[in-house]
């Protein structure tokens, strides 16, 4: 069976660690960071990265645009 | 062949707009100027040149519209009479502020409040002085006759164009009902889309091609920047009062006595000069036709001269402020003039003149 | 399965950042709805290849920098004025895109009559209108749309009838009006909801250009900050207090 991943790259200087995406994930992926960006912002980032199914819920919701959803389709190696 | 027609004030100044290539009318009836939108809508340049004419709902909507129409680069009028022009003073001040090039005339009547319908000139400080919010001032021309009327709609965007700023035409209810001769201008085209970004395209929104985007604002967060935008502005000011002055004197090379008045009241003065001359007094006509900017240096020039002036202006003195200014005060300098509405006669003028300096 | 890494590669990207949005950090509060309404219009702009003729006029609010963020040329409009704005911008230069966006403060309260009569005239325009149901950047006041009991910093012990009047619901009284073609209300609340917003909006904005008068959208939104929420508790608050009062979906479509 072919497995779906995916992943999301956070601009972490635009996030403002509002948490929206977190809300958002269907999957539970996203947290946020204990450190923070240069604005003293706890960022988004994938707590779970396995989890992730690029689904980019969590991007469609961010109201700073910073969150950046690949996805790729793993066919099953027998 | 030029064409010369018997027309209203009103009428001549919605003729002028077509003629000059004017883009967009937005406007709303008031008396005593309703004339230049029911002559607009009556003429319908949609279909002779494309200008486009509305009915605003309010004059704070024409003026917001007069504000996007100028923010596109295109050539924008609108006309209202006092209560309507208070109602515009937000606008211009946002107009001043974004810096965008506009005509707004105000065929004036009397106040305070709603007043009464008749001409009248108590207007001058909301012209020359501001108008709205903030340190700005806009371009004021004051047509005295029918001809000015529609002279001063293609200066007035000229002058427009040329600072990126609002000018105001401030004539009067006498002016704006009154039918005289006039010799109308040919057509000019209005602007093409290519025009209008070839010179208007490093600030008006016209889509944001080839270019980066263009923003028209008035706001600022920095107090800083905002005071040295104001400069800017400032600077731009002061290039205008160098360059447009526009005055007429009229009999002033030997005055002892100088008459100062715009519009209307000066077409008085000219009667009340010819009347004094009879008698044997020295009397000449100063006519501001920028109000703004005002004519200094002639009006100091003449205080060296002349033994006094009297301003007439329809209003309860509001003129005579920059006389005394521009005069530095070396001579007298008196008011005369009805209000509310009520029109002063040549001969009542003269009585004044004579009470005021002693003449027999 | 954890070896297996998604590979950073423009085939398998799904979603990034509108190129008509610009670089800009949005000013705006964390988990503010306004940033991901601009979002979803820098997107309809982007899908439609419009970029080039969109004019937005922005308004006086939190959105007055709007042109900051959204990539196309702007005219930020005296505070209420927009549509009379826009009414101008459309009519002079018939083929351009013009929205305007709006709070409440500048729509429902002080720019109500232009707002109103741009409708009625049947303008080709959008007018995004974002309820948050609080003036949010003079620091949470009362707005005309704060409903009944909501506290706010001139409605302290609540909204009531008696004082305040009642919340303005302005989507169902411009639907009334005969040149308003489409009234929505959306909200942003939800991935569901975003891409449902997005589609209304593409609608409006495919009304606009194709002249069949005035499309209205309002968004129902969050002010966190006026609330004195966090943007989760906001979400949830908006979604129990404010879709009752103010319910999501098609008021007009014509």
């Amino acid at each position: 069976m072919a497995k779906i991943k995916g992943t999301i790259i956070v601009d972490t200087e635009r996030c403002k660690g509002c948490g929206v995406c977190i809300a958002a994930c269907p999957c539970s992926v996203i947290a946020l960071n204990r450190e923070v960006n240069s604005k003293g912002y706890n960022y988004a980032y994938m707590e779970f990265p396995d989890k992730c199914t690029g689904c980019a819920n969590c991007a469609l919701v961010c109201p700073d645009s910073c969150i950046t959803v690949y996805r790729q389709k793993f066919e099953d190696k027998i | 062949m030029e064409e010369v027609r018997l027309m209203k004030g009103n009428e001549v100044l919605a003729e002028a707009a077509i003629r000059c290539g004017c883009d967009g009318y937005f406007g709303y009836p008031i008396t005593p100027q309703s004339e230049v939108l029911e002559t607009l809508m009556e003429r319908k340049p949609w279909e002779e040149t494309g200008m486009i004419v509305l009915q605003a709902e309010s004059e704070t909507a024409a003026i917001n519209m007069l504000y996007g129409g100028a923010a596109a680069g295109k050539k924008v009028m609108t006309s209202s009479s006092s209560p309507g022009i208070s109602l515009m003073s937000e606008g211009l001040s946002y107009l001043a502020g974004a810096e965008l090039p506009c005509v707004i005339i105000n065929v004036s009547r009397g106040g305070p409040g709603l007043g009464t319908i008749q001409g009248a000139q108590s207007d001058y400080f909301m012209s020359v002085k501001g108008g709205g919010h903030g340190d700005f001032n806009m371009i004021v021309l004051a047509p005295a006759s029918v001809q000015e009327m529609n002279d001063f709609v293609e200066l007035a965007f000229d002058l427009a164009f040329k600072y990126r700023t609002p000018s105001l035409i401030l004539a009067d209810g006498v002016i704006g009902q009154m039918m005289e001769k006039v010799v109308l201008k040919p057509f000019t085209p209005r602007w093409t889309e290519e025009e209008i970004i070839k010179m208007n395209g490093s600030w008006a929104v016209t889509g944001k091609k080839n270019r980066t985007r263009n923003v028209v604002t008035s706001v600022e967060l920095d107090p800083l920047a905002q005071e040295s935008f104001n400069h800017k502005l400032q600077a731009k000011y002061r290039e205008i009062e160098k360059n447009e002055v526009r005055y007429e004197a009229i009999r002033c090379d030997d005055a002892e006595y100088v008459l100062v008045a715009y519009g209307s009241s000066a077409r008085i003065c000219e009667k009340t000069v010819e009347i004094a001359r009879e008698n044997g007094h020295k009397v000449g006509l100063l006519r501001p036709i920028t109000l703004f900017p005002f004519p200094n240096e002639p009006l100091e020039k003449l205080s060296k001269y002349v033994k006094g002036f009297l301003s007439v202006e329809m209003s309860a003195g509001q003129l005579i402020y920059d006389i005394r200014m521009a005069s530095k005060c070396r001579v007298p300098v008196h008011h005369f003039g009805r209000m509310g509405g009520m029109v002063h006669s040549p001969s009542e003028v003269y009585d004044s003149l004579k009470s005021f300096f002693s003449l027999n | 399965m954890s070896d297996l890494k998604v590979e950073i590669k423009p085939e398998n990207l799904v979603y990034k950042k509108s190129t008509v949005l610009t670089d800009e950090t949005m000013h705006y509060c964390p988990g503010c709805s306004h940033g991901t309404i601009h979002n979803i219009i820098a997107e309809v702009i982007e899908e439609m290849g419009i970029q080039e003729s969109t004019i937005g006029v922005s308004p006086v609010g939190c959105s007055v920098f709007a042109y900051n963020f959204i990539d196309t040329d702007w005219v930020q409009s005296a505070h209420g004025r927009g549509a009379a704005v826009a009414t101008a911008l459309k009519r002079l230069m018939p083929e351009k895109m013009v929205f305007t966006y709006q709070g409440d403060g500048d729509l429902a309260a002080i720019g109500t009559g232009e707002t109103i009569h741009a409708c009625n005239r049947g303008e080709n325009i959008t007018i995004i209108f974002v309820n948050n149901a609080i003036y949010g950047m003079t620091g949470g006041q009362m707005a005309p749309t704060t409903i009944m009991g909501m506290r706010t910093a001139t409605s302290p012990e609540g909204r009531q009838a008696d004082l305040h009047g009642y919340p303005f619901k302005v989507s169902n009284m411009v639907a009334l009006l005969d040149g308003v073609s489409y009234v929505t209300r959306q909200a942003v609340n939800s991935p569901a909801n975003v891409r449902k917003a997005k589609r209304a909006l593409r609608k409006c904005f495919d009304k606009s250009m194709a002249g069949k008068g005035t499309s209205f959208i309002e968004f129902v939104a969050t002010c966190n900050s006026g609330w004195k929420m966090s943007p989760a508790a906001s979400n949830k608050w908006m979604e129990e207090n404010m879709f009752p009062v103010y319910p999501l979906g098609d008021i007009k479509d014509i």
